[in-house]
């Protein structure tokens, strides 16, 4: 009986993990034409996008090696915007901690925006499923999102270099980012958090290496973090 | 913009590839049910709304497609693509938004 129940739960985060599709596919066919501008290869992008499995990061790395950044640095710069999965993993861990590693395991390499956030509102608001129901459901929500974010990737390389200048994909980067940010911005340390990044960024832009991304990003983290606490204890005090 | 080597590509894929996995897998993986820190859980909670905006907000003032001339479509385009974003929480919505401004405005500017 179990087994059926965990197959309906499955199910259930398959749907929704379904029309997500509509941001991975066009976000994974930018960085396929992104990256093959950039002159990497079939086998370079496809590697890239299926080993990495994170956009963000993934077209960071690529804008700073265009801008000559040391390796290191872009290194560094990525894993940094990629801090955020380890957000999610600590989130997931609650629920799904109990789980085999191997499953564990499986399940990290698929933790991306959609399936964490997907998994757990509905992990919180059905407190009774079990741990190979929620593991069920978490890798519903990811069966179609996958393939469609390879697949789309794969599109984007082919077409590349076909695409003309005048279509300014220069900018598609910043717009995709932009629209990323907007739902984001929930609470005033966030917004404070993303102000201050950005004043931040801009007057650190000519310090060597884009060694100023990594300045602002922790400037704009630390700022959002005091921003909690400094509003929780007024609110606290009223 | 220069050309990437080949070399510096698959080192990057490969640091990048063990890096994800390894922020993805620390605390699933690892940590398992013991509680977190207060303090690493409200600075990871920045991360993304930190960084993503510090690594736009050189391209949107200075574009390379404009030899680093601030560019009227291109900064409208971002407020509206930002702008959109807040308000109808919904990534597509703002992604066209934004890409519309763009090529409206390069189309009548141009």
């Amino acid at each position: 009986m179990s087994f059926t129940t965990s197959k309906s739960v499955y199910w259930k985060g398959f749907r929704d993990g379904a029309p997500f599709i509509m941001v991975a596919a066009p976000f994974g066919t930018l960085f396929g034409v992104f990256a093959t501008e950039a002159g990497l290869n079939l086998v370079q992008v496809m590697t890239f996008t299926a080993t990495v499995f994170a956009g963000a990061a993934q077209f960071t790395a690529l804008q700073l090696l265009l801008d000559d950044t040391p390796t290191l640095i872009v290194l560094l710069s990525a894993l940094a915007v990629n801090l955020r999965v380890a957000m999610y993993s600590a989130a997931l861990t609650p629920y799904l901690g109990a789980a085999p590693l191997w499953q564990r395991a499986v399940a990290a390499y698929f933790t991306v925006d959609q399936s964490y956030a997907l998994s757990v509102v509905r992990f919180e608001t059905e407190p009774d499923l079990t741990v190979p129901q929620r593991m069920a459901y978490f890798f519903g929500t990811v069966t179609p999102l996958a393939p469609a974010w390879y697949l789309a990737t794969y599109l984007g390389a082919v077409l590349g270099t076909r695409i003309p200048d005048s279509w300014a994909l220069d900018f598609a980067l910043p717009i995709t980012f932009l629209a990323m940010i907007g739902p984001m911005l929930r609470t005033l340390p966030h917004v404070i958090a993303a102000l201050v990044a950005i004043v931040t960024a801009l007057l650190t832009a000519g310090v060597p290496f884009n060694l100023g991304l990594l300045i602002a990003g922790t400037a704009g983290m630390m700022a959002g973090a005091q921003a909690e606490v400094m509003l929780a204890r007024r609110s606290k005090n009223t | 913009m220069t050309e990437i080597e080949p070399s510096t590509m698959w080192i990057v894929i490969a640091g990048l590839a063990f890096g994800s996995f390894g922020l993805r897998f620390v605390f699933i993986g690892l940590v398992g049910d013991r509680p977190l820190p207060g303090w690493l859980l409200r600075h990871l909670r920045y991360t993304a709304v930190a960084i993503l905006p510090a690594l736009i907000a050189p391209l949107v003032i200075w574009p390379q497609a404009t030899g680093g001339q601030p560019d009227v479509p291109r900064m409208s385009a971002a407020a509206v693509a930002l702008a959109a974003g807040y308000w109808s929480k919904n990534v597509l919505v703002a992604i066209f938004s934004g890409a519309g401004t763009l090529y409206g405005l390069l189309y009548l500017l141009g």
